[in-house]
């Protein structure tokens, strides 16, 4: 006989077992326990169910969703999509998504960028530096958002008026109007210039594929950057050129009692997005710095002694390792974020909670309104989550 | 060769056996891990069990105690079937003590703690009477000074010593035992081996996992030796490791000797 | 170590004068390459200027009280010519008992004080090694009544004192300590559901967990205050504070489930093998086997979860409890202090920070302890 003969423990199926009715039979009373647990549940959900059905009876509370058709006659600030008090809830309930998704995404792109920064100051062998960002990362971390949210919103708000506006460089003032930033026209040339931009990003990562692929056929290293630059800067710069070079700066200017042009970030947005990347980034900074940190000496130790240079070591071995652990908690970090831009609503920005809540309040139908900043967010948090885990489980390292 | 025709060979059969395995097979998903298992012992029999990993040795001693279940077949523990019957599981587990690899003691209790915690809450044993039984077991095992510490505080040989104490203050009539010095510093094995060798003498039924071949001849009855999910060959010790009958058992003697 | 110093072949030898000593710190630590001096003297610039600039703020240029007027109101006008220049703590001085204790009757307000004072208590016995046993469930049972015995009165001589004019840093601490109390006793409960082998349960708890944590807090504020007093039977309401105790309790439960599961998870296998091999029930292994290990494990998450809804009692702000900071954001609507928000945000910023900084730090020291213990 020999060792590669087919293993004889592959092939055959395990007998279902006949279920035994006996209270003695573990799972006779798995069943019976899941049936009592279901069952009272499901009685207090029915008996709630009921209850409301009849006190929206007795109270005239119209429910259904035709109040989504109807005209909002809410005034919203801000918003990415055109919006018209005439327009309807539906119409203003999707400004708020839209005006969540803003805040949470550019929040998630700060904050990240300032926690690791900081995460890795945290590490700094500068005494000072250390300390300095400890301290920040122990404050924000120590203090309830809405504090902090409210703390820049009155900050914001004892700033003087327009006319009286902090002026740092040309174009630029704050006011207790907001930030004006200089911008320039947008035409139809830069859609196309951002466009192709995306897709020379697209195309460097399948560029960077195919080389390392050529390198592990015939082991020369391929360097990418040449490609990349070309790809993501040099094409969309020359298409713009090439359609006309439009640009026509658009810089703020005082006219009367307030701003005419440029960019406007309002009071609410400035201190919402303020406060949740301030607040956020030190709670990333602890994530990164732990990540770092979990990656052994001896990892490093093991990969210079290959004679790895310290770059490749930093890309191959430390980061792989160490982005298994900060994805995780990462992501519920992202998700923190979305969830707590809700707090917008005390500060009056106009988000999906701030906006179904007014629906809500104009309309009495409360359970439509909660209704629907759950499942938004739901949706928005389980995007997320899929998205992240998505990613994990690429990276993750199969582990026995 | 078939494995039941060298299967009775030891066994007294005048009293009925205090475990009996019968055309036992189990499944891990697609896996058939454990193959037409059949094995009688007798009270007061000292069987040593061994095989290259993934054979299932220690599956088998593990559907014993019903740590793991086996889809086919029929297991008789001291005169009780196991079935899907709650209550035997319970009567079993009183009659059967377990010593695993890792230890496995309580980390957060002390160890007088650990030996008394099954007695008091599953015999209903005052304690008073529980702490003094325990205390007489950790005597055999000779580590009563070590009572009140935690299990932390102790070396592995000595964790070894307490899981046994641990198990007998249950007073089975049967102990397993799963590799029970793999886990352990070679300067710590002869101490778990001596305790094992004590508790032996004491006509204690056994079942034993291990790969210490010193051991096996010295105390069993009978080896018996599985490979691939089956029972391959069984034999009083000395006659199975100087004249095994299958390549299989030549092979995996060999590698145990080799590593040695 | 176990050499002496005659076994050495040379005699010691001292390290170079500028590696040892605070001056050999200070080298290492601050200036240790040319561009490490650059940014320590650069940063130690900054913090220098904004601290001459804060003291300045807060303490040399404050105003710590001001003079009544004609009508015996608090003139501010002092205050308003100051802004910007100095901190004008007078709005503390003057509102400092309705920001810690709301509308609270004021000569009842030495029953707050107590409430607070035992809260804290609770914590700091809470935090002792010592006490973590099961007489640790009866303390709180004990406290948490005689808090609200001490909040409701009615008996022993205090007047009675409706929950309506409740407010301040009793409602944050009431919140938070009750939502731990509650949510406790469920989290275990749903972790260990979650973990059941019996599909439906672990369903249902999957669920449970997922879509709480799923939508914010505050989400759940609002069903507490609008759709609570629909479910119910009509006639039968229960109060404001109640019904948002409620929503952070369900909140909390599912965040902390997750806390305890992961420590139901860090436990190996054998120990379940091993309990259950010794013929324990489920429940037996259970409560005597495998939660004291797991919870002992997870309690450097639990305080830091503890600390993340200590914090986020302060949403109910938005729904219109009486809590610190509600207490805080009311004190400055009367005209004469408008304006004055970030001296008031600034000190209930502080008792915030006092209460999370402790329990942070606590939390840390535990964790650095804990995992000493499992090294040794």
């Amino acid at each position: 006989m020999s060792d590669t003969a087919i293993d004889p423990r592959y092939g055959t199926k395990p007998p279902k077992r006949p279920l035994r009715l006996s209270w003695g039979d573990e799972r006779v009373r798995g069943i019976v326990y899941q049936i009592l647990v279901v069952g009272i549940v499901g009685s207090i959900a029915y008996w709630l169910f009921s209850n409301t059905m009849h006190n929206l009876e007795v109270r005239r509370i119209a429910t259904g969703w035709g109040f989504l058709e109807r005209e909002a006659g809410l005034p919203i600030a801000e918003f990415l999509i055109p919006y018209d008090p005439t327009d309807t809830y539906l119409r203003a309930l999707q400004v708020g998504v839209l005006n969540t998704l803003k805040v949470a995404v550019i929040g998630i792109v700060l904050a990240t960028i300032l926690g690791t920064i900081l995460g890795v100051l945290k590490l700094s062998k500068n005494w000072l530096v250390s300390r300095v960002v400890g301290a920040y990362i122990e404050i924000v971390r120590d203090l309830p958002l809405l504090l902090q949210l409210l703390f820049w919103y009155a900050l914001l708000q004892g700033l003087p008026g327009p006319r009286q506006a902090i002026h740092p460089a040309t174009g630029v003032f704050l006011s207790n109007r907001g930030l004006k930033l200089p911008f320039f026209e947008w035409e139809g040339p830069h859609n196309w210039a951002l466009l192709l931009m995306l897709i020379g990003a697209v195309g460097t990562y399948f560029y960077r594929r195919a080389a390392r692929a050529k390198q592990m056929a015939d082991g020369q290293p391929r360097a990418i950057w040449p490609a990349a630059t070309v790809m993501m800067l040099v094409v969309p710069l020359g298409a713009w050129y090439a359609m006309g070079a439009p640009f026509t700066p658009d810089i703020p200017a005082l006219r009367g009692f307030n701003f005419q042009g440029g960019l406007t970030v309002s009071p609410e947005f400035f201190a919402l997005l303020l406060g949740l990347t301030l607040y956020t980034a030190g709670f990333i900074a602890e994530i990164v710095r732990a990540g770092i940190l979990s990656v052994s000496q001896g990892q490093w130790e093991a990969a210079e002694a290959l004679g790895l240079p310290r770059g490749r070591v930093m890309n191959l071995v430390v980061l792989p390792q160490a982005l298994r652990v900060i994805i995780p908690p990462m992501t519920s970090q992202f998700l923190n974020i979305t969830k707590n831009s809700s707090l917008a609503v005390a500060i009056g920005y106009q988000d999906i909670v701030s906006i179904a809540n007014t629906t809500l309040n104009q309309t009495g139908q409360a359970i439509e309104g909660i209704a629907i900043i759950m499942v938004v967010y739901l949706t928005i948090s389980l995007s997320i989550s899929l998205f992240m885990n998505w990613y994990n489980s690429k990276i993750a390292l199969v582990e026995r | 060769m078939s494995a039941a025709e060298t299967l009775h060979s030891s066994v007294q059969t005048n009293a009925p056996p205090a475990i009996s395995l019968a055309g036992v097979n189990k499944w891990f998903g697609a896996l058939h891990v454990l193959r037409d298992i059949n094995l009688d012992i007798a009270l007061g029999e000292r069987v040593v069990v061994c095989g290259p990993s993934g054979s299932g040795k220690s599956t088998m001693i593990r559907c014993i105690n019903r740590l793991e279940e086996h889809q086919q077949g029929k297991i008789v523990v001291d005169g009780i079937e196991l079935s899907d019957d709650l209550k035997s599981l319970d009567a079993i587990r009183r009659e059967v003590g377990m010593v695993f690899q890792s230890f496995n003691l309580f980390p957060h209790l002390t160890i007088l703690e650990n030996c008394t915690l099954a007695p008091i809450w599953v015999r209903k044993m005052p304690k008073k009477e529980a702490e003094a039984l325990a205390m007489e077991y950790l005597e055999r095992v000779r580590i009563p000074e070590q009572a009140l510490k935690y299990p932390g505080q102790l070396s592995g040989g000595q964790q070894q010593r307490v899981a046994i104490a641990r198990a007998l203050c249950m007073k089975p009539k049967i102990m397993l035992f799963d590799e029970p010095t793999s886990a352990l510093d070679p300067e710590m094995i002869k101490e778990v081996l001596d305790t094992m060798v004590m508790l032996a003498e004491t006509g204690m039924t056994m079942i034993c996992v291990t790969h210490e071949m010193g051991f096996a001849r010295q105390v069993a009855d009978r080896v018996v030796f599985m490979d691939r999910g089956e029972i391959v060959e069984t034999g009083e010790p000395t006659a199975l490791f100087e004249n095994p009958q299958t390549e299989r058992l030549q092979l995996f003697l060999s590698q145990i000797l080799r590593g040695h | 170590m176990s050499i002496t110093t005659d076994s050495l072949p040379v005699a010691p030898r001292l390290a170079p004068a500028l590696s040892v000593g605070w001056l050999g710190w200070v080298r290492a630590n601050l200036f240790s390459s040319w561009l490490n001096s650059l940014v320590t003297i650069a940063l130690a610039y900054f913090i220098v200027k904004y601290a001459i600039g804060f003291v300045d703020w807060a303490f040399v240029n404050a105003i710590w009280s001001v003079p009544n007027d004609a009508a015996g109101r608090p003139d501010t006008s002092s205050c308003r010519d100051n802004k910007g220049l100095g901190a004008c703590w007078a709005v503390i001085n003057e509102k400092h008992r309705f920001m810690l204790f709301g509308t609270y009757p004021y000569e009842q307000h030495w029953r707050p004080a107590v409430v607070c004072v035992l809260f804290v208590g609770l914590y700091i016995v809470s935090a002792m090694r010592r006490f973590w046993r099961m007489e640790l469930a009866l303390i709180w049972a004990a406290v948490l009544t005689v808090i609200a015995v001490l909040m409701w009165g009615g008996v022993l001589g205090m007047p009675y004192v409706p929950q309506e004019r409740w407010g301040g840093l009793p409602i944050t601490l009431i919140l938070a300590t009750f939502g731990l109390a509650f949510a406790f006793p469920l989290a275990i409960l749903v972790a260990l559901g979650r973990r059941s082998k019996l599909p439906a349960i672990k369903a249902l708890c999957v669920l449970y967990v997922e879509l709480i944590r799923g939508v914010p807090l505050i989400s759940l504020l609002f069903m507490a205050s609008v759709m609570f007093p629909l479910f119910l039977p009509e006639g039968m309401n229960i109060d404001k504070l109640l019904r948002a105790q409620i929503a952070i309790i369900l909140f909390a439960g599912a965040y902390l489930a997750e806390v305890v599961r992961g420590g139901l998870q860090a436990l190996s296998k054998g120990q379940y093998e091993a309990a259950e091999a010794l013929g324990l029930s489920y429940w037996q292994k259970t409560g005597l086997i495998i939660l004291p290990q797991a919870l002992r494990l997870v309690i450097p998450p639990l305080v830091n979860t503890f600390i993340g809804f200590f914090k986020d009692t302060s949403l109910v702000l938005i729904i219109g409890i009486f809590d610190l900071l509600t207490a805080g954001k009311t004190a400055i609507i009367e005209p004469m202090w408008q304006g004055f928000a970030v001296e008031v945000y600034v000190t209930i910023g502080l008792i915030y920070f006092v209460f999370c900084f402790a329990m942070s730090q606590y939390s840390a020291k535990l964790e650095s302890e804990l995992n000493h213990g499992r090294r040794r």
